[in-house]
């Protein structure tokens, strides 16, 4: 069994962490993994810069930006990864866009992953139908998961056929927007999260965007599995050090 | 070999829609709507109406004499100089306000480079009044002022585009990020034949009038439908593609696509796509752009903002590939050549963009007896700053 899905099978309310890795500074990705661990973080999302985000607020955007200008590229990425497992169990997911997955070689790229103990991928601009008609065998012979997304106007038929293709998480984006837009959750919110653990899914869902604190934390996961922290810890991380990261996380639950 | 879109919204390898889900309603709503739209007789009307009586439509088709007499063969401009706010795109910009409309959407968003579609973009909204917000490039808004002021007297909130390079790459991230955050209301007119499926397609069946005229021009005025060649430039490829789609299936007809080399195709800032370019994904299509052995997308470079863009329409990935068209770059300084030689030989004054499908006939030798119909699709009174700099005029 994937790692994924043995932590989603405990019997708690999961705490993901996405982080742009070369951010701050290029070789922090191992040290913020570790921190990240340490501080009782239970899945992370390691993203792989890109220089168009489509589906990133300016947070995400930045640190893209800056994590490009420090050098980051794929190749990088995976040498600093190269002995991870070594000294963390928790998953760890690859969270990026397409392109450069495409020009490093798809079937590449998820060997490289199945190799370092990566145990997933999160990649918005793949589409759900391009995914099964192309890569999914290969993403099931590395033993890698795919994680699609979700958001309050994806239609019950299609959130329907995206857990069936699923077999670990479905991402559900709390609103309709782009990362790190939000502040708080309202009645839409509630609705769309009761709405969508009402349909008694097969895979769990964990709610993403716009969580950036204890409160909406524990909104998101009244309904849902987990919940997801993106732009918010990267803000942290402009403001503090890497050794700094256990605050941020216990202020959220 | 066909050049058209499959369904599945493919030209050979290229094409597709790689969108994030968020966008997956919007796009797939006009995808199942904008051919049923299309096809609507009332559609048709207001669509011709339009096209004639607001945009000024048919474009001549204009046999330029001391050109070919210069060139020795037979040169005809396809005149979409001509058309109300001076360029093709506003062909593209009608059709698509009508399609919002139809889908009720009352709020509009576009991307822009040199600020031509943006402009084009403004007018329709005007034309209906609707709420038009248009994003541009922080440098763009800075080097392209006329046209800014412009959109904002016809009522567009122009938005700068402040990550990235700050062109029109990143404008285009801005309008699809706000098109993500606005799913419902909202409609996003792209200006060229880019984007994910049915964007492409949409956008050139919207641009074919040009072909579709050319034909009839050509029949009446020569006895003949077909010319011995096509030429437009390229920057995302709407012209173009207007300019080829009738004559794609046509064999005998050669066509010519032309992209900017900007200082050189081994300068480091070019923008020519065709040669420079990998296969990719840019703005949510699969086709051929400028990258980064690692895939991060560069930036182009051209002296005509329309054409400084880091990627081609899916089409012409296939054009390029099939070797259906044969593609040619054109320096700075040669397309500025080629730019002031029109004026002096013909009296039109070209967009900085067209004058680079003007500048091939000093690489490319014609026979006397061809016939060359190139698309000139628009005028440079929104070059007129970059000209005096250049001529120091
Ligand atoms: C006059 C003119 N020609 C050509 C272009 C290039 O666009 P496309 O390749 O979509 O025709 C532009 C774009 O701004 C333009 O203004």
């Amino acid at each position: 069994m994937n790692r994924i899905q043995q932590k989603l099978q405990e019997n708690k309310k999961l705490l993901s962490i996405y982080f742009t890795a070369g951010y701050p500074n290029l070789n922090d990705t191992v040290s913020i993994i570790q921190n990240l661990e340490k501080s009782g973080v239970d899945m992370i999302e390691i993203g792989l810069p890109f220089s168009d985000p489509l589906a990133d607020g300016p947070t995400i955007q930045a640190s893209s930006t800056e994590a490009l200008k420090n050098g980051m590229t794929t190749e990088i990425l995976f040498n600093q990864l190269k002995d991870i497992r070594k000294t963390v169990d928790i998953p760890l997911i690859i969270m990026g866009y397409f392109n450069p997955m495409l020009q490093f070689g798809v079937e590449a790229f998820c060997k490289k992953c199945h190799e370092l103990g990566i145990d997933g991928l999160i990649i918005p601009d793949l589409p759900v139908d391009v995914y099964k008609d192309d890569y999914q065998k290969t993403f099931e012979k590395y033993g890698l998961i795919n994680v699609f997304l979700i958001t309050p106007q994806t239609s019950n038929e299609r959130i329907e056929f995206i857990d069936s293709i699923s077999n670990g998480f479905i991402y559900m984006v709390s609103s309709s927007s782009v990362t790190g837009s939000q502040s708080g959750f309202g009645d839409n919110q509630n609705h769309y999260f009761e709405r969508i653990s009402n349909m008694d899914l097969k895979n769990p869902q964990i709610v993403g965007f716009g969580i950036n604190n204890n409160a909406t934390f524990n909104q998101a996961t009244q309904y849902a599995k987990g919940a997801i922290i993106g732009s918010a810890f990267i803000k942290f991380l402009t403001n503090h050090s890497v050794g700094e990261i256990n605050k941020f996380i216990t202020s959220i639950r | 070999m066909s050049y058209n879109v499959n369904e599945k919204g493919y030209y050979g390898e290229f094409g597709g829609a790689y969108i994030p889900e968020m966008l997956y309603p919007n796009v797939e709503e006009l995808r199942q709507n904008y051919l049923k739209i299309m096809a609507e007789s009332s559609f048709k009307e207001e669509f011709d109406q339009l096209l004639k009586d607001y945009v000024g439509r048919p474009s001549p088709l204009y046999l330029a004499k001391r050109l070919s007499e210069k060139y020795n063969t037979n040169i005809y401009l396809k005149r979409e100089d001509l058309n109300h706010t001076g360029a093709h795109k506003i062909n593209n910009t009608i059709g698509q306000i009508l399609v919002a409309k139809r889908l009720g959407k009352h709020r509009i968003i576009a991307e822009t480079g040199a600020g031509q579609h943006g402009v084009a973009t403004a007018t329709v909204c005007a034309l209906m009044g609707l709420e038009c917000i248009v994003y541009m490039g922080e440098i763009d808004i800075a080097r392209q002022a006329p046209n800014v002021a412009r959109m904002k007297m016809l009522g567009a909130k122009v938005v700068p585009a402040l990550s990235g390079s700050r062109t029109l790459k990143d404008a285009t991230n801005e309008a699809i990020r706000d098109w993500i955050n606005h799913p419902v209301d909202t409609h996003y007119i792209i200006g060229s034949a880019i984007g994910p499926h049915p964007y492409p397609d949409m956008v050139t069946r919207f641009q074919s009038v040009i072909s579709e005229e050319i034909k009839w021009q050509l029949k009446e005025q020569l006895g003949r439908e077909n010319p011995d060649y096509v030429v437009a430039c390229i920057g995302g490829g709407s012209n173009a593609a207007g300019t080829y789609y009738h004559f794609l299936h046509e064999e005998a007809v050669q066509i010519i696509a032309v992209e900017a080399a900007g200082l050189g195709i081994d300068s480091g800032e070019s923008a020519a796509t065709s040669v420079l370019g990998k296969e990719g994904i840019i703005h949510g299509c699969k086709t051929l752009l400028m990258q980064t052995k690692d895939g991060q997308i560069t930036e182009p470079y051209s002296i005509s903002a329309g054409l400084d863009y880091p990627g081609v329409g899916p089409m012409h990935a296939h054009l390029s590939k099939t070797g259906r068209a044969e593609f040619m770059s054109i320096t700075d300084a040669d397309a500025m050549k080629a730019g002031l030689e029109l004026c002096q030989l013909e009296g039109i004054i070209p967009a900085i963009e067209t004058a680079h499908a003007l500048a091939i006939f000093e690489y490319k030798k014609f026979k006397k007896d061809d016939l060359v119909v190139v698309s000139l699709s628009g005028r440079g009174d929104k070059d007129l700053n970059t000209y005096i700099d250049y001529f120091k005029l």
